[in-house]
């Protein structure tokens, strides 16, 4: 079964490579099936892969076994968590070009093959790095899906924004990507090995941890931590999801960023966790300090918005850092717990930004102020977007307050208060929107103040603005709603989840009455904060005393690039007791 | 083995960064990204390198006769500089779109993502 693992990465470049080589001469809706087709084959190989994963389940590429305890081959694992990661990149992909199909922007004259053959690259590039064994593969995979999602956020070319959010997203991702390969070289240099296993191996034999581990450490989890925008790298994902087409923001923000989540956890569980790496209390603390300033910079920020893309931007930005809180407690039930998380996040997610590209298309704007009032007539898609919301809070039978709920009691009081406050305010945030855009409630806001991105005249992604909704636009977010409370509804998926992490029988993911009351109460205080937003006087948002936070969002690369440096010596500064002491 | 080469790695890349930070002019800022590049291929060449290692290259070495730098480092740089090519030039395929759209390069101009 192991033999199959490579397929996973190489079945979408093939189709990738042949939509490039053929795509002139194929009718659009040829090339759109071949995207598809080739998309939905490696998702069912993913899944036929999860179902039979196992911890052990390695496959070395092109047949080079490690002799002697030296390896010079390439390792694929097929865990449960990397194959589970690459059926979900897999089926939001299907997703994405379903949505996609038709619909989008008439592509650049003679080449119908271009925009799904970019996808299939991108699944590629994700299922690789949710697969690899291999630290310096993972380098590769990653910078592959790196490249292939800035030409998405830029594949409109001749928009403005669109192309500078690109090069601020290329810029500073990049730069984190080679901060990581310097700490891969640092780690070969002690260990010569490229493989996460055997790396971790010789760092025990080794002895304690010194300043090369710590710098090793650090360095390696910058770009890993660039990906899954965690404060204080997050700042480039905002402007490329507001200039991404919708359907990229649904991959970007429901699978890539968090793909740089799991980079995190396996890079520490794999090589840095035994007794030659980085001490357990100072990983934990590494992780839940940065966890919980992303979390609320993420969701303080989210409040603010009126642009819908960023808006959702950074509630991915505050679940990112919920998530990283919740694989630094080290404790297996909560790593099934963010698992569940993710999953059922991504649905949720993708889904909301499927219903904003439908607002995009019809009237030409993401700016809830201007939008006011003025989709009352998308009844369909204003309930997707109410339930989109209510998902994000973590409502009761969706995964995601199943996961949240489990990360909850693994992680104690304050974190609890944390999860609640911060899914709250996010998901009021868009119940909000909601409120106002579909179901025009309230005063109209007013005001201009400076520093904000404005969702003004927008150009529409269709080819022209669409009058009827098309039946794929409202089909796919509601299928992925569906799929985000299934994963909280179906018992057999959370035992499942808490095995593929080790957890112990009885502490897989379930459904407890506190799980239950604390969900619903998160829903409750979201649905509470919108109504409070949209009744209370006309201008409330953005608040005073956010100003000097909402000025860090300056859109100026050499800032980021600055407060990426920051990031890596907070980073090192946060792991270093251990080393001092060890 | 010197310590020298690590050092001058470490001091390229974050002279790259300082220029990154500083920059002024986007063509200039994508060329600093590539300095803080090179100094990954710098650190990968110092690791693999072996005090009077021959290359790997075994048609007329006696294999165990002499020493041999490291293939794998080697490898593993042109992969890096492959994936810098790639990385390098579609940024710059968007600077040039930015100086079209925008009508600067000067990122100090570009103000319209915000907040």
């Amino acid at each position: 079964m192991n033999h199959l693992l490579p397929l996973v990465v190489a079945l979408p470049l093939l189709g990738a490579a042949a939509l490039v080589a053929a795509g002139r001469r194929l009718p659009r809706v040829a090339a759109e099936t071949i995207g598809c087709a080739v998309a939905a084959a490696t998702a069912v190989l993913a899944v036929v892969l999860l179902v039979h994963a196992s911890p052990d389940a390695v496959e070395w590429v092109g047949g080079w076994q490690p002799k002697g305890g030296e390896g010079v081959g390439i390792v694929l694992v097929g865990d449960a968590a990397g194959t589970g990661l690459a059926a979900l990149v897999s089926v939001l992909v299907v997703a994405v070009l379903a949505y996609s199909w038709h619909y989008f922007d008439e592509p650049p004259q003679r080449h119908a093959g271009s925009f799904p053959a970019l996808v299939l690259l991108f699944q590629a590039g994700m299922c690789g790095f949710a697969l690899t064994g291999d630290l310096f593969n993972a380098f590769v995979f990653f910078e592959l899906m790196s490249v292939v999602a800035y030409a998405l956020t830029g594949y409109r070319v001749e928009e403005a924004r669109a192309v500078q959010g690109a090069l601020t997203f290329g810029v500073v991702n990049s730069l984190g990507a080679y901060a990581t390969l310097t700490g891969i070289v640092l780690l070969y240099a002690r260990t010569g090995e490229l493989g996460m296993r055997q790396i971790g191996q010789r760092l025990d034999a080794h002895g304690g941890p010194d300043a090369l581990v710590l710098a090793a450490f650090a360095l390696v989890l910058t770009g890993l931590l660039v990906k899954a925008a965690a404060a204080p790298f997050h700042f480039w994902l905002p402007d490329a999801h507001a200039v991404a087409p919708t359907p990229v923001c649904m991959l970007l923000s429901g699978v890539m960023v968090e793909l740089g989540v799991y980079g995190a956890w396996r890079v520490y569980a794999t090589v840095f966790a035994g007794p030659g790496g980085i001490p357990a209390a100072d990983a934990e603390r590494a992780l839940a300090v940065l966890g919980v300033l992303t979390a609320l910079v993420g969701a303080v920020m989210c409040w603010q918005q009126r642009h819908i893309k960023r808006l959702l931007a950074f509630s991915t930005v505050a679940h990112t850092g919920l998530f990283l809180v919740g694989i630094g407690l080290l404790k297996p039930e909560a790593t099934g717990g963010v698992a569940m998380y993710v999953l059922s996040h991504a649905g949720a997610k993708a889904a909301l930004f499927a219903c904003t590209g439908i607002l995009l298309d019809r009237y030409g704007s993401v700016d809830e102020h201007e939008l006011h009032g003025r989709a009352r007539e998308l009844r369909l898609v204003a309930a997707l977007f109410v339930i989109g919301g209510l998902a994000l809070a973590g409502l009761a039978p969706f995964g995601t307050g199943l996961g949240k709920a489990v990360v909850e009691e693994a992680g104690g009081g304050g974190f609890t208060v944390l999860f609640v406050a911060v899914s709250a305010l996010t998901a009021g945030a868009v119940l909000r929107v909601a409120a106002r855009v579909f179901f025009g409630l309230g005063p109209k806001p007013l005001g201009d103040p400076p520093n904000e991105t404005k969702g003004e005249d927008e150009e529409p992604e269709t080819r022209g603005r669409i009058g009827r909704v098309p039946g794929t636009m409202i089909a796919v977010p509601a299928l992925l709603l569906a799929g985000s409370l299934a994963a909280g509804l179906v018992p057999a998926l959370s035992t499942a989840v808490g095995r593929g992490f080790g957890a112990e029988a009885g502490r897989a993911p379930h459904w407890t009455l506190s799980g239950v009351l604390l969900a619903l109460a998160s829903a409750v205080l979201a649905a509470g904060l919108a109504a409070a937003a949209v009744r209370g006087p006309a201008r409330r948002e953005p608040y005073r005393w956010t100003q000097p936070l909402r000025r860090l969002h300056s859109g100026h690369i050499g800032d980021y690039v600055a407060w990426l440096l920051a990031g890596t010596a907070l980073l090192g500064a946060l792991a270093l007791p251990g080393v001092l002491t060890g | 083995m010197s310590v020298l080469p690590y050092l001058i790695a470490g001091w390229i890349f974050l002279v790259g960064c300082y220029g990154l930070a500083t920059s002024r002019h986007l063509v200039h800022a994508v060329g600093c990204l590539t300095v803080c590049q090179s100094s990954t291929y710098v650190l990968l060449l110092a690791v693999g390198y072996r005090d009077g290692g021959t290359a790997p290259v075994f048609s007329d070495v006696t294999p165990g006769s002499r020493p041999l730098v490291d293939p794998v480092v080697q490898a593993l740089t042109l992969t890096d500089v492959v994936v810098g090519a790639t990385v390098t030039a579609l940024l710059l395929a968007l600077v040039i779109q930015v100086a079209k759209r925008h009508g600067t390069v000067d990122p100090d101009e570009l103000s319209e993502l915000r907040g």
